[in-house]
Order: C-alpha cells, then structure tokens, then sequence
C-alpha cells in the first residue's frame, strides 16, 4: 500500500474544504439550522409525539442523514470531477497507486467531512430540542458507514460524470427525493399500507431507520436489515468503482 | 547501452474506432534522450500517456526497467515523472504545497531540503509561497516539471516542455534538461521545434499517423537522409540551363543568376568534380559558390510527406 499517496489525496482533499469553510461546512449548517426553527419549533410544536419522542427531537437523525447524504454526495463527486475538469488528473493516473489507494484518498476526506458536518448539526440541535443517543457507538458507525456509503456514490458520479450538469443531476433529481421521502420528517408508519410498501424499495429508509434507533431506540425497520442493507449499498460502491478503474472507463480513455 | 523502455506491438484503438497507434515497437536506451518528432494527431502523446499509465493500452506489452507497466505498475510508474503538454495545476495551491503533494503522491517521504533545492534549481524559490494562479506560463511551465522531478524519476517524459515558453526560457530549459541527462535521467521528449530535438536529442524517432516512420541516432539519421546543395552565383544570368547539363539535375533560381546542384554526402561520387569540368567547358562563370546541408526540419518534412 501507497500509504504517504492516500494521506496526500487525503489532507489535499481536506486542505480544500477548510479552504472554502463557508461553502464547505457553514453553509449546511446554517440549512439545517432552518430546517429545525421551521420543522422542529415552529410546525413541531402542533404535531403529536413519535413513539414517544417529540416531533422536534425525532426528526434530528433524519436531517443529520439528509445532510450527511447530500454532502457525502456532493464532497465525493466534486472532489474526483474537479481534476477530471482541470486535467489535474493525469498526475493520480500517472501515480504508483491502486484504485484501492486512490479512493480511501478522495472517498476518506469526502467521509470525515460529512462526519464532522454531521456532528456539527447534531450539537447544534442539541440547542433547539432535547437530545438523548442510547447508542453513541451505534450511532457513529452508522453515521460512519452511511458517510461512506454514500461517498463511494458521489466517487461514482464524479467519475461518470462529463459536465456540471450531469455533476447536479443524480443529487437533485435521486438523492435529494430519495432522502425527502426516506423518513427523514415522519415515520413511515404514518403512511397508508400502499405508500409503506413502496417506501421499502426507498435505500434510504433503511439508513434513516437504523441510525434514529441508535438514538430512540424507535425505528420503522429492523436493526439487523438496516445494518444489512447498508454494508451491502458500501460493497456495491467498491465493486462499481473496481469496474471502472479496470476498465478504464471515462478515466483512462 | 542497456535497454530503460521496451515497447513491443503497441496498438491503440479509441472507443470511436480511431486507431491512435499502430504496431509501435521502440527501444529505449538508458541514459539517452530520445526525440519524438511527428505532425499534430501523430500519437505522440496517446504513446507517452500509455507508458505513464494515464491511457489503457487496446494490444501489446511495455516494460520499464524490465516491468510490465499493467500488472507491476507500481514499480514502473516511480520511476517515471510526467511534464504534460497542458499546463494542468490546482490554481489555488501553493507551489511549494503542489510540489511536496506530488513527491508524496509518489510515495516518496517529504523532504524540504531536496524540494528546496528543485525549486532553486528551476529557479521557483521566490514564488514557493505565491498561488499558482499568479504566476506566469513560463513559471507555470517549470512548476509542471518541478512536480514531475518531486519524486526522483530515473525517467523524464517531457511533452512539448517549451510550447508557449519565450526563447531564453527555452535556451535556459534545454540546459535543465541536458543537466539532468547528464546526471543520467533517461529523457523523452516530444517537440514541435526540430531544433530543439537538433539541439538536444541522442536519437530521434519520428512518427506519423500512428506509426514510427524510423528511430535513428541524430548524426545517423542527419548523415542518412542529409542532402547537400552547392550553389554557384553566376556571373551573367542565365536564360536556362544548358541541355548538357541535364545530367546533373542543376535547378536555375527565378532570377537566374545562381545554379544549385543538390548531391548526397553519402555517394561514393558528389559528382562536384564532374560538375566544376562541365561548367568551365560550357564557359560559364561564377562569382562565388557555397553549400547548404539539409536541417534536421527539412528531412522530417521530407519523411512525413514521403509516407
């Protein structure tokens, strides 16, 4: 292993979001932020508690995942597309290192800053709702395995994608529903049967449920599944990301 | 001399069908620099981007130092450093910051004294601090071949290293370049100026439509394929060449006042002495005479319109 190659991608990658702090790590904050004055104390306070746990302090877990989600996304996908754009590339290509090394570099940094936006939000909520995490441990391998998840599916992305355009496309039109209608502000519960079933096919569901047990111990889906379903969504990542770097596909042609 | 890069039935096909090389077999020896001359869409830079691993290679084999560059990748591609034709950097980095990155990326441990020392040498040492967005193309150029020593390479691909670059910069980088030959990095570069490959290259390979025309050492190749012309400026112009001379070929210049006479130094016989008989026999006279040898340019042209 190139391990001085994956912690230079690494502090590169994270020279460049303490770089631009505000964009980076303000800006979802403050969104967040938004989310509980509007969902969490404003509407909230009219809507009846979720097995037991007011609506305020039920929803946090799903925006912590919403955001970790989309900035997992979004950190990945540009971190790879940008030298793609700039041409920059041709120095990782040309590097003796794997494609194993290439995204623990790219996929690391865009993980650990998801994690630390995530933690972020989690204290800065800690300030409008009552918190409480029966499962700290539980709780930071979800966060963990759900930051990388879904940073090997922005690695994906950024790697297919060949202009801004198709960079935004899979976030705003996929990912940003998908994590909506995940569970982030209700329980799937409160759906008619139909729409339940459907939300099963939802990948999300899954993350959403786990981690607010880790919190609650209140989830719509099983543990067990929920753990499952995301090792599984983390092994699909790494062997699409494998195909690509053999194949040469979109990076070496 | 001991053989650094063995390229053996290279082909590459593009996703569209476009065939960007085509049977390429080419040694390279240790210690050389080798030229790569050929018009723009050649595959110079297709093959040199196959060896440094940036392109899939669609047939053959290439060892460096004796490895494969696919399955022992890692040991040929350290050995390697890279000046791209583009000039591709993080414009927001540092260059002292972009450099160390790229010694690192190479697995190599961070070493301030010997990045110091590149920087001084490629005479960077006063911007390592400035944004490389501020800086011009020529110290943008030094600062891609910065990156590319960062890590020590045995092997330096330089593509088109002066594109761009104002002429004392490029006199000042060719002695870069013959400074690290000489302390025996092996040196391919690839150029549109046939002068620079004159001035710099052991052999040159030249190549067109993806193929190599031919790899010669740079006399051989000049003493091969070099023409002489040896011009008489006449005393009185001349209305046309006597039919007599007809043998030896003369061509009269549009003023007719100077006669060439074009012979291969490598004939047995110039046919100059002849040449000299036949003139005083006819009483032409001349002023002075002087020869011209072929450049380097005139038999590229000479070899890609030939093909």
């Amino acid at each position: 292993m190139n391990y001085r190659a994956i912690a230079a991608i690494y502090k590169f990658e994270m020279s460049r979001a303490f770089r631009t702090k505000a964009q980076s790590i303000a800006s979802p904050v403050i969104s967040t932020t938004l989310y509980f004055i509007v969902f969490g104390s404003a509407i909230g306070t009219r809507i009846e508690s979720i097995d037991g746990v007011s609506y305020g302090a039920y929803i946090v877990p799903g925006l912590i995942m919403l955001t970790v989600l989309t900035q997992s996304v979004s950190n990945a996908s540009f971190g790879i597309y940008f030298p793609k754009f700039s041409g920059t590339i041709y120095e990782i290509l040309s590097a003796p290192i794997s494609f194993v090394e290439i995204v623990c570099g790219y996929v690391g940094a865009a993980a650990t800053k998801s994690v630390i936006i995530g933690l972020i939000i989690l204290i800065t909520a800690n300030y409008f709702v009552p918190l409480q995490i029966k499962h700290p441990i539980l709780m930071l391998l979800f966060l963990c395995l759900t930051a990388v998840s879904f940073s090997l599916l922005g690695f994906i992305i950024g790697l297919w994608a060949d202009g801004f355009e198709k960079l935004q496309l899979i976030p705003l039109l996929v990912i940003t529903p998908l994590a909506f209608l995940g569970g982030s502000f209700y329980s799937i519960n409160m759906l008619p049967p139909f729409w339940q079933a459907v939300s099963l096919a939802n990948p999300v569901v899954y993350l959403i449920s786990g981690f607010r047990w880790s919190f609650y111990e209140s989830s719509d889906i099983g543990l067990g599944i929920s753990f499952a379903m995301i090792v599984a969504f983390l092994m699909l990542g790494f062997v699409i990301i494998a195909y690509i770097f053999r194949t040469g596909y979109q990076l070496k042609e | 001399m001991q053989s650094v890069i063995q390229i053996s039935n290279l082909n590459k096909i593009y996703q569209g069908g476009f065939q960007a090389l085509n049977n390429i077999n080419l040694e390279i020896k240790k210690g050389e620099i080798l030229a790569l001359l050929g018009p723009n869409g050649a595959g110079k830079t297709t093959l040199i981007s196959i060896i440094c691993g940036i392109v899939n290679p669609s047939e053959g084999r290439i060892e460096v130092a004796g490895y494969d560059i696919i399955s022992q990748f890692r040991e040929t591609r350290k050995r390697i450093g890279l000046v791209p034709q583009e000039l591709t950097t993080d414009a927001f980095e540092t260059v002292w910051d972009t450099v160390c990155f790229s010694r690192e990326l190479f697995g190599k441990k961070r070493d301030d004294h010997y990045v110091g020392q590149l920087l001084k040498d490629l005479s960077l040492w006063e911007k390592k601090d400035a944004q490389i967005m501020t800086l011009s193309g020529g110290m943008k150029r030094r600062v891609m071949i910065a990156k590319a020593l960062s890590h020590e390479p045995e092997i330096l691909f330089l593509d088109e290293p002066t594109a761009g670059v104002d002429v004392s910069l490029r006199h000042s980088m060719w002695q870069q370049v013959q400074a690290l030959n000489q302390s025996g990095v092996t040196v391919i570069l690839t150029t549109h100026y046939i002068e620079e490959a004159e001035q710099m290259a052991d052999r040159i390979s030249v190549m067109n439509k993806g193929e190599i025309l031919l790899t010669e050492s740079k006399t051989c190749l000049m003493q091969k394929l070099g023409k002489k012309q040896l011009s008489f400026e006449l005393v009185e112009p001349m209305a046309a060449v006597p039919e007599s001379l007809s043998t030896h070929r003369l061509l009269l210049s549009k003023d007719n006042r100077v006669l060439t006479y074009q012979y291969n130094t490598n004939d047995e016989e110039t046919g100059i002495v002849a040449l000299l008989e036949e003139l005083k026999r006819h009483q032409i006279e001349f002023k002075d005479m002087h020869t011209q040898q072929s450049s380097l340019e005139d038999i590229f042209i000479e070899l890609v319109k030939s093909k």
